[in-house]
């Protein structure tokens, strides 16, 4: 089996069972991203997916052969990492990665002129990046250490606002 | 989670031998897998398969291939535009993640959150017939009050396929009997003694596309409230569209999500609705109609008043923003 | 030595783990890569009550090994029962670890546990929670070792003579921690040593229960507990995952990974009791209190008698000649409940404070106006000076900054659109302890400082704010500090719970500092055992004020909180960047309790069913819009050398009140049953 991760193919033999998560967790010593609840219900262990970010924990590697998969461990010094740091957007660490992952695929997201559930009528006026629009767009990844009001100016910052 | 054979479809006539299931966006099948509460023996992936195409149809409408992702469609401009109310469903739904792996396919053969279906520990008519519904004296604080039976009261948990049943939109299938052309609205069953089966569809017949008809309402909205603000499942939610004319409702399509084992096209309430005084009054008294078949179990009575309100709310909205076509 | 005049303590300092944090390189108990690693998975009892007869093992499945009690290497007794794991037929609750399997695989271990057949005698079990159950009873004391009862002056009498009372009944769900990282281990043998990289919140005490099960020297388990993914309690002490992991690799020969689903997070290892709380207050006409009377009943398990302490913040609140605090435990057939963030506050303090709300409005007096004049000069109950006491200031301050002056008190008044709006107060507090801890502090050749303690950070800043404490106590710059914690080989800590962390640790830290710098040594160790026991326990206490903003949707019943705020004075706050995030987390955790969090529990199952992250609700972004902490500079020189007193858990006391009491204030509806869902408001809007 075949899985490309952080642009290095890696041939691995798996079980036609074994999920992106397990298999970056178990089989290639990738643990940024976390297993939080396994079942699509907390995204610890969001990842970008052709550049997407997706919940790795519901995929099957075996059916991603194909796909270039980016794991926060395939991130240096990114603006969303740096706001991370800077605005303490994190306590116990361990959604910290999805949360970075989720926010990186959000911002193209918004740059693609998505809307979200917080999006009016009206999407062409709207600031996609206000205060509402980053919680909503960011409500797929749990934090139980609270540190949520810190991740918002951190990813605020990281677009450039 | 039991082993499988996987294995790329190559064509729609392939067919499906027993034990095996299709594979799409996986967000609910490998769910249930993990959970043991699914045990497939093959796993037919046709995410290669199946169109990933928004395209328009012949007249007016659009044909939606299973296979474009919830968050494409959700942020396609033609159906912000032309259908809102499908759009704000799939925003309501899930998460920025979810959105990006589940399909249209996979959304509307969700299976249901009950949680006694979502444990393979447990008695249930629905993952196991003939052992039982403990939700009836147990928890169903979100479960049906309207079209469930004795054997089942489990509600369908899509926000989507709510604006589709409102839409009127038909899902195109391919199976070892040939194509069909299903109503949205008749895609789900109702669970009666027979709750294992939640569609229509046969063994081996896979949703190709879903059309959605020619406009012909404009103004339309979905509305869902839920435990918390976002990330959760319904409660309850309306998906409508109105037109007004003199003060009189035109059009109008209702579907109701979270109350019934499929989504639930308010068919009554609509019939009453129509050439009546767009009015508050008139949509309360509409969704009463509605909600006069609707049967409530000790925990979910607050579903009644909740369908009721929200309906009220949302049409109002709808006749206050113009009804226009 | 270089003496330098810059304070390290007190400023904001970074999280020194932030960078492997944002990076993905900081390793979490079950990410430690091991050669010839084989997974477990635990196989819950089906039933709540009963006796397991066989366990009947698929020969076709993927196991290496089924362990359970017909099998298992036999234990020797712990303090806690339930680490008695596998050693008995009997069946405790449902969710009980009854088998464990170990494979090469964690697929094949998952699903050799779903197939795996028990044969099971089941009997009638005995899950609900009632006030008028007959096998109620007064435990001797309650957690961690407060008397059960006490009681002073008259309270019928009182309650009998007064023209102003309150006499209300408020109930709390089964909540649970759920920390984001699920409980993990990986446990290997080398001979009759034991590693353990586990997931805890103290690693030394882990090392010694475990040791102890296995009968060994508390040296022959080494505990490595490098970051933890957060832990609220019931990460406090072993818990089942450890010993099984233990076990799993005794047998099999190979190092053994166990990391708990997230659904089994819900039984195996604590939780925070149901309660239910009867609160009369008796006041004066201008809002004296002259009684306050609170009974509390919480369960515990057949297994082990937990007694939370929910009446106890009750008795340093407020003044009153007449008062009466007291406890009733159930037995029941189901899990045992544990240690949740601010254990025994968090549910006394919702029900205490409401009812202070609903007696500000039977009086007419402004409920913050009502505390100022309940304000105690000392211990309400036993006369100790408090160390410190700013409570109204916090109310008075965090009135100002929250903006409640010209509030209209009457409920119900202000709609906007279909919002209701409303706010509310309501007060916190929670005691400021010290536990002994041991701390070794080394001085290198190029300047450089080692100091190490077997203490752990979950989140808490730990690490950082210890790396300060040293520093200024070396009189070096932080850049020079080593700090080393997360392992029981190093100098034993006391757990980090009880919002002690800081004060314990920091305690001993100072201590090895100054020692070294007095001795002129290389190395020097510092325990505070003594100077902890010689300390007097009572008056200690942060205390703060939160204030909430709530609309309630007329349409729906769906409350949204607009904004919350927190006013502490919580001792001097060590690193502000950090203790924020703390006080903001633990507000964040009393939304849930107010709004979201419910284990929802099916009596015929015996079960709460909704175990897993789509139906038990924790608060998501979208749930927290404006929020904000700040505090008083509160100098204290009575408690320990850094004069701190702990942030970790006064955030939820109170905070759940805040919102309720806002609720009302928004709708007129008091919602007197924990968590306030849009059905128990809509029938009334």
């Amino acid at each position: 089996m075949r899985l490309t991760v952080n642009g290095i193919e890696h041939d691995l033999d798996l079980d036609p069972r074994t999920t992106v998560l397990d298999a970056l967790r178990e089989h290639l010593d990738l643990t940024g991203a976390k297993k939080g609840c396994d079942h699509g219900q907390c995204g610890a262990c969001t990842v970008l997916l052709d550049g997407r970010r997706v919940n790795s924990c519901l995929l099957l590697a075996v059916a991603h052969q194909d796909a270039e998969i980016r794991t926060v461990e395939g991130f240096e010094d990114h603006p969303v990492q740096r706001g991370f740091l800077e605005h303490d957007g994190f306590q116990c660490g361990y959604c910290t990665p999805g949360q970075i992952c989720s926010a990186v695929g959000m911002l193209d997201e918004v740059e693609r002129g998505w809307p979200s559930a917080a999006t009016g009528g009206d999407p062409e006026g709207e600031d996609l990046l206000s205060d509402a629009e980053i919680r909503e767009r960011m409500s797929g990844n749990l934090c139980r250490c609270g540190a949520y009001p810190n991740m918002v100016p951190a990813i605020r910052e990281a677009a450039g606002r | 989670m039991k082993t499988f054979t996987y294995r790329s479809a190559t064509g729609f006539a392939d067919g499906l031998e027993p034990g095996a299931v299709f594979l799409a966006g996986g967000t609910n099948l490998v769910d249930l897998m993990k959970l043991g509460v699914a045990a497939p023996d093959v796993l037919v992936d046709v995410n290669r398969l199946v169109a990933d195409e928004i395209s328009e149809l012949p007249g007016g409408g659009l044909r939606i291939g299973a296979g474009v992702r919830n968050s494409d469609l959700a942020a396609d401009p033609r159906v912000r535009t032309r259908y809102p109310v499908l759009s704000q469903a799939l925003l309501a739904g899930a998460s920025g993640q979810l959105r990006n792996m589940a399909t249209t396919g996979g959304n509307l053969l969700q299976r249901t959150r009950c949680r006694y279906f979502m444990d393979a520990t447990k008695p249930c008519n629905k993952h196991a017939p003939g052992t039982g519904c403990p939700a009836r004296d147990g928890d169903h604080r979100n479960l049906a009050i309207l079209g469930g039976s004795d054997a089942c009261i489990a509600t369908h948990p899509s926000d989507m396929a709510v604006a589709l049943v409102a839409l009127d939109a038909v899902v195109n299938t391919s199976g070892p009997a040939g194509e069909r052309r299903i109503p949205a609205e008749e895609l789900h069953r109702l669970p009666g003694d027979a709750p294992e089966r939640d569609t229509v569809l046969e063994h081996g017949e896979l949703i190709t596309s879903v059309d959605l008809p020619a406009v012909e309402v404009t103004n339309s909205a979905y509305r869902k409230a839920r435990d918390r603000a976002s990330y959760a499942f319904a409660v309850g939610s309306v998906a409508a569209a109105l037109t007004v004319a003199g003060g009189t409702v035109g059009d109008v399509r209702l579907a109701w999500g979270a109350v019934a084992p499929k989504p639930w096209r308010a068919r009554i309430a609509e019939e009453r609705l129509r050439g009546a005084p767009a009015t508050r009054e008139s949509f309360l008294a509409a969704a009463d109609a509605e909600l006069a078949g609707a049967r409530a179990l000790r925990d979910n009575a607050y579903k009644i008043a909740l369908m009721r309100n929200l309906t009220a709310s949302v049409l109002e909205r709808l006749a206050a923003a113009g009804g226009t076509r | 030595m270089t003496a330098t005049t810059h304070r390290a303590v007190g400023t904001p300092l970074a999280r020194l783990e932030g960078p492997k944090k944002v990076t993905g390189a900081a390793k979490y108990a079950a990410e430690y890569p091991q050669d010839d690693l084989a997974y477990a998975w635990i196989v819950q009892s089906p039933v709540a009550r009963g006796r397991l007869d066989a366990v009947v093992v698929d020969p076709t499945d993927e196991a290496i090994v089924v362990l359970w009690h017909g099998n298992a290497p036999r234990l020797r007794d712990a303090d806690d029962p339930e680490l008695a794991v596998l050693q008995s037929a009997a069946i405790s609750y449902r969710g009980q670890p009854v088998a464990l399997v170990v494979a090469d695989t964690p697929e094949g271990a998952r699903r050799a546990a779903q197939t795996v057949r028990l044969e099971i005698t089941a009997e009638e079990h005995d899950t609900v929670l009632r006030t008028d159950h007959p096998e109620l009873y007064t435990p001797e004391t309650v957690n961690p070792g407060f008397p059960s009862e006490t009681a002073a002056g008259d309270v019928d009498r009182a309650w009998a003579a007064a023209p102003v009372r309150i006499d209300v009944e408020y109930a709390t769900p089964a909540l649970h921690n759920n920390p984001m990282e699920p409980h993990a281990t990986i446990a290997r043998w080398d001979g009759d040593e034991l590693t353990l990289w586990d997931s805890n919140q103290h690693p030394s005490g882990v090392a010694a229960t475990v040791s102890q099960v296995f009968g060994m020297r508390p040296d022959q388990t080494r505990v490595i507990t490098e970051h933890v993914g957060g832990g609220f309690g019931s990460k406090g002490t072993a818990r089942p995952n450890a010993v099984l992991a233990a076990m799993g690799a005794r047998v099999t020969g190979r190092p053994v990974k166990l990391a708990l689903p997230r659904q089994q997070m819900f039984t195996v290892v604590g939780h925070r009791t149901p309660t239910r709380q009867r609160i009369r207050l008796a006041a004066t006409s201008d809002g004296a209190l002259t009684a306050i009377d609170h009974q509390a009943f919480s369960q515990s398990s057949r297994l082990f008698e937990f007694a939370e302490q929910t009446a106890v913040a009750t008795r340093h609140m407020y003044a009153a000649p007449n008062r009466r605090t007291g406890h009733r435990l159930l037995r029941l057939d189901m899990p045992t409940p544990r240690w949740m963030r601010a254990p025994g506050e968090a549910p006394g303090m919702f029900a205490l404070e409401c009812a202070m709300d609903e007696l500000a409005a039977e009086l007419g007096i402004d409920p913050i106006e009502l505390r100022v004049r309940n304000e105690p000069e000392v211990e309400p109950e036993t006369g100790t000076p408090f160390t410190s006491r700013h409570y109204v200031d916090c109310l008075r301050q965090g009135a100002e900054r929250f903006g409640w002056s010209g509030r209209d008190p009457r409920p119900r008044q202000r709609r906007e659109g279909d919002w209701w709006i409303g706010t509310g107060v309501a007060g916190a507090t929670y005691p400021a302890m010290a536990q002994p801890s041991t701390a070794r502090v080394r001085a290198f050749d190029d300047g450089g400082f080692e100091v190490a303690i077997g203490a752990a950070d979950l989140g808490t800043g730990a690490r950082t704010i210890l790396t300060q404490i040293a520093a200024d106590a070396l009189g070096v710059p932080v850049e020079r500090i080593t700090i080393r914690i997360g392992d029981s080989s190093l100098p034993k800590a006391s757990v980090a719970g009880g919002s002690s962390g800081s004060a314990s640790w920091g305690w001993a830290v100072t201590g090895a500092c100054r020692a070294l710098r007095e001795s002129g040594e290389r190395e020097a160790v510092f325990d505070t055992t003594e100077l902890i026991q010689k300390q007097e326990k009572e008056g200690r206490h942060a205390f703060g004020a939160h204030f909430a903003e709530v609309r309630v949707d007329a349409v729906t019943g769906e409350v949204r909180v607009s904004r919350l705020f927190g006013m502490y004075a919580a001792g001097r706050i060590l690193n502000p960047r950090t203790a924020r995030s703390q006080f903001l987390g633990g507000m964040i955790m009393g939304m849930g309790m107010a709004l979201h969090e419910e284990g929802v529990l099916d009596p015929a199952m015996g079960e709460w069913v909704n175990h897993d992250l789509a139906e038990y609700h924790i608060p998501a972004h979208a749930d927290v819009e404006n929020i904000d902490a700040a505090w008083l500079d509160e100098q204290d020189d009575q408690l320990n050398p850094m004069g701190s007193k702990g942030v970790g858990e006064i955030g939820i006391v109170g905070s759940p009140a805040a919102i309720v009491n806002a609720v009302w204030h928004a709708t007129g509806v008091r919602v007197r049953d924990l968590p306030v869902r849009l059905d128990k408001l809509l029938p009334h809007l």
